[in-house]
């Protein structure tokens, strides 16, 4: 079976830091795959790699086996591989629904339409209105997008992600910032999602991360670590010098000899 | 009252006093109007890219000038039918924006601004320098008056001439009002607030706004041919930085990204330059500049951003005053 994803070798780097350095892993279709590692470990400049924000300096990105390495990012969004933002990034002018329907309309290829009325679509508007009923917004959907709490907005983020028809998801730190309420809802509507659908998030609150993922990777430092399940990743010695340091700390406190 | 029903009947009362103005004010007066008329079509096309898309723009007079010289051009030398006149000089302004657009998009914001300014001096400069073409800094006259429709006689009073651009006026503005409700035009929407994320749910992003630059390049074009039937003289001046500046100030005035707010606003440029002007002693330009300040500090968000019910207070976001 081919992976949904798989990563070869793949590097970014900025003049001589090497944010991502070398990193080859692969997430199998209909996971919930994990990538964590401590701040500077280079996850979301990976996240940058995969959707295509930016090329990569080396390697390649395969999904489900296809070389994806030399295309734009839009076009990425149209093989399926679909992100959210680690800081919300919305279209806050417009209406909640407004931003449902740029990414469904995308998806509908009705995007260059320029004579017939959004209103009369009727398909795409039902469409928007289901994904935003599935997120809880529902009726919120006439607000503008610019006066919704940072937890809607978080929520207005999966919906829109949702409405490309995502089959890769990347969840850039999806639950930062939400109370755990709000995180208790969004772990429940990640479960919730089809298994054709496989997720990759990035995130820091180590609850959600073992309470979702079936496999997780480490990066420290740009360079990959680990994958393996949430019980191989407990247990490694090498995971938990990363996170906490040397295990050996004597040297951080050498007296200089005076 | 709904506010859909007051809308419409506004712009209903609105449109009932445009259709007799002829006969309500005298001739120089009425030509006044065509101009403000022709003027608001630019304004709306410099809405389009600075209100509606995000990206301010200093250029579109070079379009307006390349519509209104192509429909001198026509008007002289193939046809006197107005409508041919239009399509052809939208067409030209299409095609000018097209060529000079791809400088422009890899830019935004200020740098964006700068490089459309440039375009409009370069057009600007070429219209003083192609005697051939545009017969120079002595301005291009001798065009005869435009014939509405095939086989109707042509019009020379300044009423009649008022009521062609009228109809051109009105079948724009229903253009671009569709355009803006479709979902292209919430896609240029999309791009003013966020363009990275359009990207990130699969819009080619540049190709979107080269496409509404072209857009509005055909509409300033068109303009600059209603302009040329009703003053039946076009010069370098028509498409000078000035044009292109009092055209931003209108869209100011108006209210970023509202249809309606730009044409009052054009409307009040207009009037305040070429009436008002006159009453002290040609310092028009003066009178503008007091206008501007005023609005600036008055009302930041322009006329359309401007909640005028008493007690509320605030003003109204960009979104509810988009049209």
């Amino acid at each position: 079976m081919t992976a949904a994803l798989e990563l070869r070798s793949v590097s970014q780097h900025f003049g001589s830091l090497k944010a991502v350095d070398d990193v080859s892993f692969s997430v199998t279709a209909g996971s919930r795959h994990a990538v964590i590692g401590p701040n500077g470990a280079g996850k979301s400049t990976l996240f940058a790699l995969i959707a295509g924000t930016r090329p990569a300096t080396a390697g390649r990105v395969l999904l489900e086996g296809r070389d994806v390495s030399g295309m734009r990012e839009h076009n990425r969004v149209g093989h399926g591989i679909v992100r959210t933002f680690q800081h919300s990034s919305l279209f806050l002018g417009c209406t909640v629904l407004e931003n449902v329907l740029l990414a469904a309309g995308r998806r509908a290829g009705t995007s260059w339409s320029m004579l017939r009325p959004l209103r009369r679509y009727r398909e795409l508007q039902d469409t928007g209105h289901a994904l935003l009923d599935r997120v809880g917004l529902e009726d919120r959907h006439a607000a503008r997008a610019g006066s919704l709490s940072h937890g809607e907005r978080r929520q207005l983020e999966v919906a829109v992600a949702l409405a490309c028809r995502p089959r890769l998801l990347l969840l850039d730190e999806p639950a930062a910032g939400m109370s755990p309420a709000e995180t208790a809802r969004f772990s429940q509507l990640v479960r919730e999602l089809p298994q054709d659908v496989t997720v990759l998030l990035v995130e820091h609150d180590l609850d959600v991360v073992f309470g979702l993922a079936d496999t997780v990777t480490v990066l420290h430092l740009g360079r990959h670590l680990l994958t393996g399940t949430p019980a191989d990743v407990r247990a490694s010695s090498e995971v938990q010098t990363a996170y906490l340091g040397a295990a050996d700390s004597s040297d951080l406190f050498v007296e200089e000899p005076s | 009252m709904n506010p859909v029903l007051a809308r419409r009947l506004v712009g209903a009362g609105v449109l009932v006093v445009l259709l007799a103005l002829p006969w309500m004010i005298n001739p120089y007066a009425i030509s006044t109007v065509s101009r403000i008329l022709v003027f608001a079509l630019l304004a709306i096309s410099v809405n389009l890219l600075t209100g509606v898309t995000g990206l301010p723009t200093l250029g579109q007079s070079a379009y307006f000038g390349v519509g209104a010289y192509t429909g001198a051009i026509v008007a002289t030398t193939v046809t006197a039918v107005g409508p041919v006149q239009m399509l052809l000089a939208a067409l030209a302004g299409a095609v000018a924006a097209a060529v000079t657009g791809p400088v422009a998009m890899r830019a935004r914001g200020v740098a964006f601004l700068m490089i459309t300014l440039a375009i409009g001096e370069i057009a600007y400069t070429a219209a003083g320098r192609l005697d051939p073409i545009t017969h120079g800094t002595d301005g291009f006259s001798g065009i005869p008056p435009v014939v509405p429709l095939p086989g109707l006689p042509p019009l020379v009073i300044d009423g009649l001439v008022y009521y062609y651009v009228l109809a051109g006026f009105l079948l724009l503005y229903a253009v671009v009002a569709v355009l803006l409700r479709s979902p292209f035009g919430l896609a240029l929407r999309g791009l003013r607030d966020n363009e990275a994320r359009l990207r990130a749910v699969g819009y080619p992003t540049t190709a979107f706004a080269l496409t509404i630059y072209c857009l509005t390049g055909a509409l300033a074009g068109a303009a600059g041919s209603l302009w040329t039937s009703a003053q039946r003289f076009v010069a370098p001046g028509d498409m000078g930085f000035q044009v292109a500046a009092l055209a931003l100030l209108a869209v100011i005035i108006g209210g970023l990204g509202s249809m309606w707010g730009s044409c009052v606003g054009a409307a009040l440029v207009v009037l305040t330059r070429d009436y008002l002007g006159g009453y002290v002693a040609g310092h028009g330009p003066l009178l503008l500049g007091i206008l501007f300040v005023l609005v600036v500090y008055l009302l930041p968000r322009g006329l359309a951003g401007t909640s005028w019910r008493r007690g509320s207070g605030r003003s109204r976001s960009r979104q509810e005053a988009r049209t």
